[in-house]
């Protein structure tokens, strides 16, 4: 079913007129700024809105592309064709949800407004674009592009360290950048063409389908992050402004998650295959090596940060199970981890703009002055340990679960995950949050305000509903999942699967 | 009704936590107060529908996990097994919520509390009721967050956090084998709802499967992961340690969910999947050992603890290995006996030394109180009836259940449950002589309490005593009027029917009745002997315990430090932890992946454009430029080639 408007593209591109209307404001007093917050506001709103067009007309029961638009671009080699599946319309609407939430969220921002607000919107573009893409080079396009607005608001509206941070930011996706550019390349030579469903049903030969497989890693591992090539996350959320770490967290980094299951599995089922050890490898390691570093840290937003490391290491790992489960969990998890390490963002950012510091040992003892803040962020600490009954757990008992179906050594390792994350989010959450208050700079820390409260309100309707009731995620991508694994499997299916041998 | 049982404590909590500010502690606490005795009585009506008239009820409520080929329902089930944990969870949290009212008259956060405490109640519901594994562990973990924030209510004593985090941690120690279990289970049926499990498990006998590279029998693979998790909740030996320490919560809190619900979910969890352990004999001998061990180890350690609640908290431990004996050994229903009546009688003595707490205005050591039975004697006749029904003086509850337990012991056969039955018998007589060593050095012999203490020594209020006198009158008629149903096989012909599984046919509990009258006669004659040593050396001879103590000096602080698991824990796995966690973060990412990844290659990137390019900021435009290089190339490549071939 398509309606007879392009609601593909409006979404896409509806924050970019925002952005224009920001850019025509001029001056820069206050009116100005108040002018760009609110443009960027109702922008992020409505586009939120109209995507929701797409979750009512999207056909739960079809695992092909709707929405599907395609016009010539570029002369006619490429086309601009843009459409969603159930596994790009959970993150699409990922997307365009936590748009408003961070500018609601930047409100507090006084440096360079308009420059600021046009950054975000067009970085929604883009990110949008990325999920919705369906011509390899528009991908690239909008994948790499996103990045720009990234580095700037970084680079900009960041912290003290912030050029070092962009800069390792920037070497880290740089040489995944190339590589993945040498395999488009690659891709069109041996396919003759772009076009994305058709690549889907391509069939690359297996030899071919290693290196194409390892030049997409390079450019999705450094962007998930996966081990080892994680150590620009830290580093770039400590330095990012809260909206910044928000969606860096919660988007940016599910672009790698994203290709994995849009390109490596479905167009490399071989090499998936084959390289599924490596990966798990690198996931159980990631799982347990950044869990045991968050233990130590000082920084509240590195402890966040190595904390989404280890869990994006779920979802590798649940993706390269090669079964439904796994694939399920693994797109449960990231958007749940979308919200959640969003919010927790959000919430050291709270503090962050009373304090202006993020070291732990600067707090303790908040609870006695902010009693809404503890509950609020309890509520997230508690989703990122993975309790059942908040939406941290669907993914991980998903992923858990196809992982010990395909290897019980994978599963056992990453289950101590669970216990770890316990210890690094609740010694955090006492550190800053209970005890005594003895910092007399705290004495006076005010509770959350009522734009804070709307911004956290969502946040903890969604983590709780998606706890109780995964249903909306998970049936969406039912159909979509179901026929990834159906093809890699039926892909697979001559030669005699490794994984089972392994267990 | 069931709906109506599971669900008003969660409106309680929702009520009291969210509007807790206006409806202020009185309306917070006669809010989730009223709800609970509604539900208590309701429980009572759904027990005797249940059990005697066999209406078993089944709700399906809606899904919650459907993915690939798991499918996992929210739905409650209430058979027999579980009519009687609704009774117990309702009825003691009730009392305690009625309880709470007293004790927690002062403290200002009382919404909160009464909110953790509905909250608490919500989980163990839905742990109970729950009918498949997976919302099982979902009461599980919920349990485990409301003991989490209950023993950390007192935010502001470091203590507190503590302990609330150790608790937390080590129960997800035993969460981590419960996880794994579930998985095991998936892998080999195909299903996590309880009825399909049970259905299959008959035909998994034999049948094998690889953990962790090792071909093992699946079933007791299976049952022995889910028993870890049994183990972390149920604080049994090595993963007892969080359990002590819980201690540090409210009074009520201890003994609401540390001596009569959460800590007994382990318990009803093997009884509710004896279909599985029965078919893994190996795994019900280690469930008999661990049970056995872990009664005498915290019985030894409660003989010397000076904490009053400590004592107390020992004995639970050690009252929960008796019951996983009798699991173990195949005697679910008797295992479930002491079930019920140590809910009643282990919340009693929690409730009172929370009542002596109350009145010694927050000490709890033992060692600064003595003689207080003139100033509180309703409390001290309370702690009395406590103290007998936990010893098993004849015709109180523990007669009953826990005699039962050591006669099914015996009856066992196997040397892992003579094993249990020598230990537990011992454990009896040490059990004896530290509940009586408790009261006698709170409430008899002259008084060590400071004198200002003493002058507002105060009995409590009624809404403290009136639910101390309902324990207290269950601690005595609970056995002998639940004798019948738990401890004969017409009361699992009758009763419990098809919700406890046994592969012989609870050929046990006929076995259990022709003991020889030693064995009858054993706890008994134990229980006279840890009063007489107890009065020996607590009434008749003070000084003697001090002289031993330093004599016997090693053993002395060898149980005074609990055998030194916290130390050895320590040592083995938090300090570790640390240390490697701060190797990984400095030479790992530091030195190594940063050394030679982005530092190495910006160094040399400097050194090359070190006073030609300022990098803070060309890397932008560096970058930006280095894409459109790249599309441009790519294009053009495309055109030419697209040219070529068109």
């Amino acid at each position: 079913m398509s309606p007879d408007w392009p609601v593909l593209s409006v979404t896409i591109f509806l924050p970019l007129a925002g952005a224009l209307l920001i850019f025509l404001q001029r001056g820069d007093d206050e009116a100005t700024k108040r002018n760009a917050r609110y443009i960027a506001l109702w922008t992020t709103l409505v586009t939120f809105f109209i995507s929701l067009f797409l979750v009512a007309g999207f056909d739960r029961s079809i695992a092909d592309f709707q929405f599907v638009e395609s016009y010539p671009w570029l002369g006619g080699t490429f086309r601009y064709q843009v459409g969603i599946d159930g596994i790009s319309l959970p993150l699409l609407i990922l997307t365009t949800f936590l748009m408003p939430i961070s500018i609601l969220a930047s409100f507090g921002v006084e440096k360079r407004v308009r420059e600021y607000m046009i950054a975000f919107l067009i970085l929604e573009v883009l990110m949008v674009g990325t999920f919705a893409a369906l011509d390899l080079v528009l991908f690239y396009v909008f994948f790499e592009g996103g990045l720009i607005p990234m580095f700037l608001i970084i680079g900009i509206w960041g912290g003290a360290r912030r050029v070092y941070a962009t800069f390792k930011f920037f070497l880290y996706t740089l040489a995944g950048s190339v590589l993945m550019l040498l395999a488009i390349m690659a891709m069109y030579w041996q396919a003759g063409t772009t076009d994305i469903p058709t690549l889907l049903k391509h069939g690359f030969p297996a030899g071919l389908q290693n290196w194409l497989f390892l030049a997409f890693l390079a450019s999705f591992a450094v962007k998930l992050p996966m081990w080892p090539v994680h150590t620009w996350l830290p580093d770039a959320h400590v330095e990012a402004p809260t909206a910044g770490s928000v969606i860096l967290a919660a988007i940016l980094l599910k672009l790698g998650g994203y290709g994995f299951l849009r390109f490596s599995l479905p167009m490399f089922p071989d090499a998936s295959e084959f390289f599924a050890p490596l990966m798990f490898t690198l996931s159980v390691v990631a799982i347990i090596y950044t869990s045991l570093v968050a233990l130590m840290q000082e920084d509240i937003k590195k402890l966040i940060a190595y904390s989404s490391v280890a869990h994006m290491g779920f979802v590798t790992m649940g993706m390269f199970t090669l079964t439904e489960e796994g694939v399920q969990g693994a797109l449960f998890q990231m958007v749940s981890h979308g919200l959640v390490s969003g919010a927790l963002f959000l919430c050291v950012g709270v503090i962050y703009d009373r304090m202006h510091t993020r070291e732990i040992a600067a707090y303790g003892g908040l609870v006695n002055r902010m009693p809404i803040y503890a509950a609020v962020f309890m509520i997230f600490t508690l989703a990122n340990v993975g309790l059942p009954g908040t939406s941290g757990f669907v993914g991980e008992f998903l992923t858990l679960l196809a992982a010990f179906k395909v290897n019980t050594w994978v599963a056992f390792f990453a289950t101590t995950g669970v216990i770890l994350s316990a210890c690094y989010a609740l010694w955090l959450y006492r550190k800053v949050i209970f005890g005594q208050l003895e910092k007399p700079a705290l004495k006076d820390i005010l509770d959350l305000n009522p734009r804070e409260v709307a911004v956290f309100v969502p946040l903890i309707l969604l983590t709780i509903l998606f706890g109780v009731w995964p249903g909306p995620v998970l049936d969406t991508s039912a159909a979509a999942v179901a026929a990834l694994v159906r093809d890699v499997q039926s892909a697979l299916a001559p030669a005699a699967s490794s994984l089972v041998q392994l267990r | 009704m069931v709906q109506a049982i599971v669900f008003l404590p969660l409106i309680g909590f929702l009520i009291a936590g969210l509007f807790g500010r206006q409806i202020g502690a009185r309306g917070a606490s006669l809010v989730t107060s009223g709800l609970l005795v509604v539900i208590a009585l309701l429980s009572w009506v759904m027990f005797v529908d249940v059990g005697f008239f066999g209406n078993e009820a089944r709700v399906r409520l809606f899904t919650w996990i459907a993915a690939g080929g798991l499918q996992v329902d929210w739905a409650l089930r209430v058979d027999s097994l579980v009519a009687v944990m609704l009774v117990v969870v309702t009825n003691v949290s009730a009392l305690v919520h009625i309880y709470s009212i007293g004790y927690m008259a002062d403290d200002p956060h009382q919404p909160r509390f009464f909110a953790y405490l509905s909250l608490f109640t919500f989980a163990m519901l839905m742990l109970v009721t729950a009918d498949n594994l997976v919302q099982l562990f979902f009461g599980w973990e919920g349990v485990g967050l409301a003991s989490y924030l209950l023993i950390g209510f007192w935010y502001l004593k470091p203590e507190a956090n503590a302990a609330a985090i150790k608790a937390f941690v080590v129960n997800r120690v035993g969460d981590f084998g419960f996880a794994l279990g579930i998985f095991a289970v998936f892998l080999m049926t195909g299903s996590v709802a309880y009825d399909t499990i049970f259905a299959e498990a008959s035909t998994l006998t034999g049948k094998t499967m690889t953990f962790l590279s090792w071909q093992f029998d699946a079933l007791t693979v299976i049952c022995l992961l889910l028993f870890v998790g049994a183990m972390g909740k149920s604080a049994q030996l090595l993963l007892h340690t969080w359990l002590p320490d819980a201690m540090e919560g409210p009074t009520p809190v201890s003994a609401l969910i540390h001596a009569a619900t959460m800590v007994t979910a382990g318990v009803f969890m093997v009884a509710r999947l004896s279909p599985l352990f029965e078919l893994a004999p190996i795994a019900l001998g280690v469930v008999v050992f661990v049970g056995a061990t872990t009664a005498f180890f915290a019985a030894t350690v409660g003989l010397v603890q000076n904490d009053i609640k400590r004592v107390v908290a020992y004995s639970t431990c050690s009252q929960l290995g008796y019951m996983f004996v009798a699991m173990g050994v195949g005697a679910y229903s008797v295992g479930m006996f002491h079930l019920f009546t140590h809910a009643a009688f282990k919340a009693l003595l929690f409730l009172g030394s929370g009542s002596v707490i109350h009145a010694m205005h927050h000490e709890q050591d033992m060692r600064r109180m003595g003689g207080l039975a003139r100033h509180i004697p309703f409390t001290y006749a309370m702690m009395v009836v406590g103290t007998l029904a936990l010893t098993g003086f004849p015709l109180t509850a523990g007669f009953f259940s826990k005699d039962a337990i050591i006669e099914a012991a015996f009856a066992g056969h196997s040397v892992v449950a003579q094993y249990g039955f020598w230990l537990l018998v011992i454990a009896a007589a040490l059990t004896s002589f530290y509940s009586w060593r408790l009261i006698f050095l709170t409430f008899h012999g002259a008084s060590r309490v400071d004198h200002h203490t003493l002058e507002h020594v105060h009995e409590s209020p009624p809404t403290m005593t009136v639910p101390l006198a309902f324990l207290a009158l269950g601690a005595i008629v609970l056995g002998i009027g639940f004798k019948g149903v738990f401890t004969s096989e017409a009361g699992i012909v009758d009763f419990f029917r098809d919700s406890l599984f046994s592969a012989h046919g609870h050929k046990i509990l006929e076995e259990m009745h022709h003991v020889p009258t030693w064995v009858v006669a054993a706890p008994t004659v134990m229980m006279l002997g840890g009063f007489v040593v107890a009065y020996w050396f607590y009434i008749h001879d003070p000084e003697l315990p001090r002289r031993l103590a330093r004599r016997h000096r090693t053993l002395y602080l060898f149980l005074l430090n609990k055998w030194y698991f916290d130390e050895l824990y320590d040592f083995l796995f938090v300090e570790p932890a640390k240390r490697i966690g701060r190797f990984l973060w400095k030479r790992g990412d530091g030195w190594l992946i940063d050394g030679f990844g982005p530092d190495g290659v910006s160094a040399r990137v400097i050194d090359v454009t070190r006073g030609v390019v300022r990098l803070q900021t060309g890397y932008l435009y560096h970058y930006a430029f280095v894409m459109l290089i790249g599309i441009a190339a790519l294009i053009t490549w495309f055109l030419v080639r697209g040219g070529i071939v068109g």
